[in-house]
């Protein structure tokens, strides 16, 4: 599971962490984060970003509060979190026992050169999480920690962050499906079946 | 209105936003987001009385678009409640329901729009619905108390009904325009 840096390999993280998923529905921020959960196995309880840069936990809260009976799993990247840190305040408020976001956090932008992000610096998200009121919030930098996170995504019963720090290196991409209907329209449908597509 | 107030909000008869509260109820809203105006105050006191509406209050205004996105993916509708300043903060994120076909509907009181004595909120009120539409959203203004009904509920149909950020501005004048206490024309 590691880098030639000894760093966390975010491809093998993530797919540990999807491993016997079960009905688990996940979000993915845009960029790398998208990638990983493709390079996991697309399916149509995957929902990978395009875009809408810090808005991926949010979204998830709102499926949370919709579906309190799934688990929603947000997987998104240090720049993409940091964008949204608000966000953080608004899922702790609300308390979703059924949700849970990862952070991959390689330090760095990835998309864009690889330019230094504030976690580089010293910025610690799960102590900004715990801060926001989110009790469990861990940072995990050892293999033996992905193991133990992945029950705690199928069985926690408050909202749960994890700050993984990764390897920084770009990976081959692995895109996914581009067309934002279809992506929606195939989520919407694994979660609500046939009916999603009539009228509420 | 209350010309003494820091804040516009309706007048205490006013029963219009008690009419928006009697649509979403029609229209099965069930999550509302929101960064308060005191525009929406007698409304979001009406949402969070109601049990079966779940109310998040939102750091900012970008928030609500994602949420009310996942919400969509989840099955359940909802509706965005802020005020013209924070249609500013949500500019970007509306790439997300035009880009996934999700319905978006939000509900703006206006400020900087008629009267205004604050110059900070004139640039973003004057913008407000030229951002909207550059975003592809439908905009339908209510300035009369006989209008916001039909409008608010042409604006949840609308995006409900053909995938996409629609909005209601709730004009300055149908809400009363802030005057700190001075007359109007003065000092």
């Amino acid at each position: 599971m590691l880098a030639p840096s000894g760093k966390l390999d975010r491809r093998a993280v993530v797919n540990a962490l999807l491993a016997d998923r079960g009905d688990l529905l996940v979000i993915a921020g845009l960029g790398a984060p998208a990638w990983d959960i493709t390079a996991a196995g697309d399916c149509p309880n995957n929902l990978p970003l395009w875009g809408g840069m810090g808005g991926a936990a949010v979204m998830g809260l709102g499926l949370a509060l919709a579906q309190p009976s799934r688990r929603v799993l947000v997987i998104t990247g240090d720049g993409e979190a940091l964008m949204g840190l608000g966000a953080l305040a608004t899922i702790a408020t609300k308390q979703p026992p059924n949700l849970a976001i990862v952070v991959l956090d390689n330090e760095h932008y990835g998309e864009t050169g690889g330019q230094e992000t504030a976690t580089k610096h010293g910025v610690d998200l799960a102590a900004i999480a715990r801060g926001a009121g989110i009790a469990d919030a861990r940072t995990i930098t050892t293999p033996d920690g992905i193991a133990p996170l992945r029950e705690a995504i199928h069985a926690a019963t408050a909202p749960l962050v994890a700050v993984i720090k990764i390897d920084a290196a770009n990976l081959p991409l692995k895109l996914p499906p581009r067309e934002g209907a279809y992506l929606a329209a195939r989520f919407r449908e694994a979660i609500l079946g046939p009916a999603a597509h009539h009228q509420l | 209105m209350d010309r003494d107030a820091l804040e516009m909000r309706p007048d205490a008869a006013a029963e219009w936003p008690d009419r928006i509260y009697a649509v979403l109820k029609a229209q099965n809203i069930t999550q509302v987001a929101l960064v308060p105006d005191a525009g929406h105050s007698r409304l979001i006191r009406r949402c969070l009385a109601d049990n079966e509406i779940t109310v998040v209050t939102l750091t900012t205004e970008e928030e609500g678009i994602a949420l009310l996105s996942g919400a969509w993916m989840g099955g359940v509708k909802g509706v965005l409640l802020m005020q013209s300043s924070g249609v500013g903060n949500c500019i970007n994120m509306l790439s997300l329901p035009i880009l996934h076909r999700t319905p978006m509907p939000m509900i703006v009181t206006m400020r900087g729009d008629y009267g205004e004595f604050n110059p900070a909120q004139v640039p973003m009120g004057n913008a407000t619905q030229t951002v909207l539409e550059a975003m592809g959203t439908l905009v339908r203004r209510a300035d009369v108390p006989g209008d916001v009904e039909a409008c608010v509920d042409a604006t949840i149909r609308m995006a409900f009904n053909t995938y996409r950020p629609t909005a209601t501005l709730l004009g300055q004048r149908l809400i009363g325009a802030k005057t700190f206490g001075k007359a109007e024309g003065g000092e």
